[in-house]
């Protein structure tokens, strides 16, 4: 029982971590919180299955909704976050807010209200570990989210323009300072997580389906995963997010199923008395 | 022949619009949540009543359609609603695609006196009876009647619940809950799922650990069921498993895929138009409304527009064994209904029932190669 618990767990939470590493990345660019990162996710997840049902082949299909993930992303800051740019970081969440909900309405206009699926990537076959059965499709998710983790690791660190993105995030005036465009660093991050998020649709969409308003549930726990990893660390989304798994999944199997999400967000509401700054966050020191 | 219709053509206008049109009210959740309800009634109501008007209207006058989408919000309803008997003074009010919504509307018309025919589920709309209150869907409490008489046909007297956490999914887990007992079925499991949720494994997972289950029933709609499905095969569990009607959908199937295989669940004539037996006495309404509607919006046909189907042709009958639209009159007459085959079923209503509609209204159809196959 436990070994099953706990692998359905790690699924949940695979899940959620990916959504919560696209908060991370516009959180680092900007302080901003992100409320349409479930929105990109949707877009994902259901630009794919409709290019699939049109009779397109996967890898195509994930390309051309990662794509369009990215334009929207990109839409969306030229659009709606930059000309408000002067407007306090509490401003532009809100404006995230309202994005979140024409984008929702837009996907009802543009596909429909229907529940769609794409194909599992490599079959449904259960693979038995012990006693416990696992879809192939979450090691696809823990993989691709394992290498993201990665690469955007490589990417803040190694490359000139990630480490552009990180100086924006640390001190803006510094940044512009020494000649970098802070415009064009949000419009990157805008991208770059949309396309996360685009990516993260597309992986679950054959576990849990995709449709005009799976992204707000999946935004409301990928926002928690963040916040108890830390805001703006992509390891700590990653292990926010499969924490906040476990508890659900173990809560679930050995409490009751019916108060599963109470446990989960009184362990975020327990993180933000006693951990403000999640497991991996770092501390914000107020220098005087 | 075409003289005749020609001239027919030409004298019906005069004829109709000699008199008053006959008004029918609706308020549906076109869009919103509940907009996979709302859009197919929306649909079937224009097109019957344009049907009905091509074929000469009701007691030779025109019926007229005045439709409101209320977009799933029961303040909303209340407000057309208003608006429907006080301003547009209509003749019948069609609608609610919810509960929330019917029930907000029904002391709006209870209170005016005109006959209000409900397109939502639950049995509180009819129970207790309300002097102008109808409804044509079966109730959630049917479905689970005719799941628990069938696991019991096949041995089961041990069941296992897992409900989502929807307005649909919590009403038909209270409602089986009730009703278990008095079929003898034991409810060993009750387990819960949220919305949104995205793998129902660990509960699941206490279910196949609970000793003595011998079958399991998620009451469930939307993607949760499909998702369930697949988790129920993937722990390899063996017992007989049933959805709610709630799920009675291609969709369901679609998504769902292999994993579909040998599920029953109860649904309406409707979704299995085609296969019924020639023999069968609602074959004929039902083949008959699916190829309408799906020639003219050319998208599978769905229950629920069944259901504004049956309450539009229910007042239609009504008016016209009524003689006239009075309204007392015609909530007379549909409370006399005797004997109409719809969609939903062979309708009996009587002063207790304003519903009429018995447990053969529900077909135990079971998942076989992707599609449906009635069981019997």
């Amino acid at each position: 029982m436990l070994a099953q618990y706990l692998v359905s767990g790690v699924t949940i939470g695979a899940i959620y971590a990916l959504v919560a590493l696209g908060f991370a990345i516009i959180y680092n660019a900007s302080h901003v919180i992100n409320f349409a990162q479930g929105e990109f996710v949707m877009i994902g997840g259901m630009t794919s299955a409709v290019c699939v049902e049109a009779g397109l082949a996967l890898p195509l299909a994930a390309a051309a909704a990662i794509l369009v993930a990215t334009l929207v992303g990109m839409l969306l800051e030229k659009l709606a976050v930059e000309p408000a740019r002067g407007a306090s970081v509490v401003t532009l969440i809100i404006i995230t807010i309202g994005a979140s909900i024409l984008l929702r309405g837009l996907a009802t206009l543009v596909w429909d209200k229907k529940i769609h699926s794409l194909p599992a990537f490599s079959g449904e076959q259960p693979i038995a570990i012990g006693a416990a059965t696992l879809l192939p499709q979450v090691l696809w998710v823990l993989g691709v989210s394992a290498a993201a983790v990665a690469l955007l690791g490589w990417f803040f660190n190694r490359t000139l323009t990630g480490k552009a993105m990180l100086a924006v995030s640390h001190n803006r005036l510094a940044a512009r300072l020494v000649g970098i465009s802070v415009r064009r660093v949000l419009l990157a991050s805008f991208a770059l997580s949309a396309a996360l998020g685009a990516l993260a649709g597309i992986l679950i969409a054959p576990i849990s389906f995709t449709s005009w308003d799976v992204g707000v549930m999946l935004g409301l726990k990928g926002f928690a995963a963040a916040i108890l990893g830390g805001l703006g660390s992509g390891p700590g989304a990653v292990v926010g997010g499969l924490a906040l798994g476990l508890i659900e999944s173990l809560g679930a199997g050995y409490l009751s199923s019916a108060y599963k999400d109470v446990f989960a967000f009184l362990i975020i509401l327990a993180a933000l008395v006693f951990l403000p700054d999640g497991l991996f966050g770092r501390r914000a020191a107020e220098r005087v | 022949m075409s003289v005749r219709l020609l001239a027919a053509a030409l004298a019906l206008p005069f004829a109709v619009f000699a008199q008053e049109p006959i008004r029918v009210g609706a308020f549906l959740s076109v869009t919103g949540p509940a907009a996979f309800l709302g859009d197919p009634e929306q649909k079937t109501l224009e097109l019957y009543v344009e049907k009905q008007n091509a074929a000469g209207g009701v007691l030779g006058r025109k019926l007229q359609l005045v439709a409101y989408d209320s977009a799933g919000d029961a303040e909303k309803a209340r407000g057309y609603v208003k608006r429907l008997i006080e301003q547009d003074r209509v003749d019948v009010i069609i609608g609610g695609s919810t509960t929330g919504e019917t029930m907000a509307a029904v002391p709006l018309a209870e209170g005016a006196g005109v006959p209000f025919i409900s397109l939502a589920g639950a049995v509180v709309i009819i129970e207790p009876v309300k002097k102008w209150v109808f409804k044509t869907p079966h109730t959630d409490r049917m479905a689970c009647e005719k799941i628990f008489v069938d696991m019991r046909a096949r041995g089961a007297t041990k069941a296992a619940l897992i409900s989502g956490a929807g307005g649909f999914d919590r009403s038909m887990r209270a409602e089986c809950l009730k009703v278990a007992e008095r079929h003898g079925v034991q409810i060993v499991a009750d387990e819960s799922y949220g919305a949104g949720d995205t793998d129902m494994t660990a509960q699941l997972t206490k279910i196949k650990n609970t000793p003595g289950v011998q079958a399991v029933l998620n009451c469930g709609f939307g993607q949760g069921p499909a998702i369930v499905t697949k988790n129920y095969r993937q722990l390899g569990i063996a017992t007989p498993f049933y959805q709610s009607h709630g799920v009675a959908s291609k969709q369901y199937v679609k998504l769902s895929g292999d994993a579909a295989e040998g599920v029953r669940l109860p649904a309406a004539a409707l979704l299995v138009a085609d296969t019924l037996p020639a023999e069968d006495a609602q074959k004929k309404v039902v083949v008959a409304y699916k190829h309408e509607f799906e020639k003219r919006f050319n998208q599978e046909v769905s229950t629920f527009g069944g259901h504004a189907y049956d309450g539009l042709m229910l007042f239609v009958e009504a008016v016209k064994r009524a003689g006239s639209t009075d309204k007392a009159k015609v909530r007379d007459a549909l409370e006399q209904t005797r004997g109409y085959m719809g969609t939903a079923g062979v309708v009996n209503m009587s002063t207790q029932d304003h519903m009429g509609l018995d447990l053969t209204a529900f077909r135990m159809l079971e998942v076989r190669k992707g599609d449906w196959r009635l069981v019997d």
